[in-house]
């Protein structure tokens, strides 16, 4: 095999190094995976601002367990009430990460968990009332380890 | 795999009309089905549990459907208006498809 002249070297080198950086990127749910989940539970039609909140620390020291409350204002009566809310990554391997179903029962429509991480990213709660409105707001959280071991 | 063990903390009694908070807590590895085995290399098989419901005298008043971003030893914390006596049933279903039951009684006065 003929050695690598001094620009071939650097030509490879740098070919390298670009699909080492595509293919890790390429594990991580990108922001167009996240809008499609959205759009997948929202069917297309537009939430709003408002009347949702979505609770996180702003900084998240361990990725693998992240405190995550929700509230939405809502009466919760019979014919008033939140459906469900999806929470959405936008960086973790699977946009997903949780539906909470609500019914008329729940008297306030709160509920909390806690979530995995994979690096600093958006995470984005949208909830869909009885009415078939929908309400939406983001969060930015920044993590120092991220949470996807392996 | 680790004993699967459900806990709930419900009040047992409330008056009626009061907003009351259910914390609930199953331990549980919820492997992902993203990582590898460090030795072997292959995928670990995903095993989480993927749906949480909690009823009260047999009516569904909140669930949960969860992926596996959710953290191990998943963690829920919900509200409900406590209008009568009755029982509370927490269930867990896991990919596999086993199921894990938790009871707690409620007293309305």
């Amino acid at each position: 095999m003929k050695s690598l002249t001094r620009r071939e070297a650097i030509t490879l080198g740098s070919a390298a190094g670009g699909v080492l950086m595509f293919v890790p990127g390429s594990a991580f749910a990108k922001v167009e995976d996240a809008m499609a989940v959205m759009m997948k539970f929202t069917g297309g039609k537009k939430a709003s601002d408002g009347k949702i909140t979505l609770e996180m620390p702003e900084i998240a020291e361990n990725g693998n367990t992240v405190p995550l409350s929700i509230s939405v204002e809502s009466p919760m009566t019979a014919d008033n009430y939140v459906k469900r809310v999806i929470i959405i990554s936008e960086g973790n391997p699977r946009p997903e990460v949780v539906t909470f179903n609500f019914t008329h029962r729940s008297g306030v429509a709160e509920a909390s968990t806690r979530m995995r991480l994979a690096k600093t990213q958006n995470v984005v709660a949208v909830a869909e009332m009885s009415d078939g409105s929908l309400h939406m707001t983001k969060r930015q959280v920044k993590v120092t380890i991220g949470g996807c071991g392996g | 795999m680790a004993k699967v063990k459900p806990r709930v903390k419900a009040p047992k009694k409330a008056g009626k009309g009061d907003i009351i908070t259910v914390k609930t807590l199953i331990s549980h590895k919820m492997e992902t089905g993203l990582r590898k085995d460090k030795k072997t290399g292959e995928i670990i098989p995903r095993q989480i549990i993927n749906k949480f419901e909690a009823q009260f005298n047999g009516e569904t008043v909140f669930s949960v459907d969860i992926d596996p971003a959710i953290s191990a030893n998943p963690y829920f914390q919900f509200k409900m208006r406590a209008e009568e006596s009755g029982e509370f049933a927490f269930m867990w279903t896991d990919d596999s498809g086993d199921t894990y039951t938790k009871k707690s009684k409620l007293t309305v006065s």
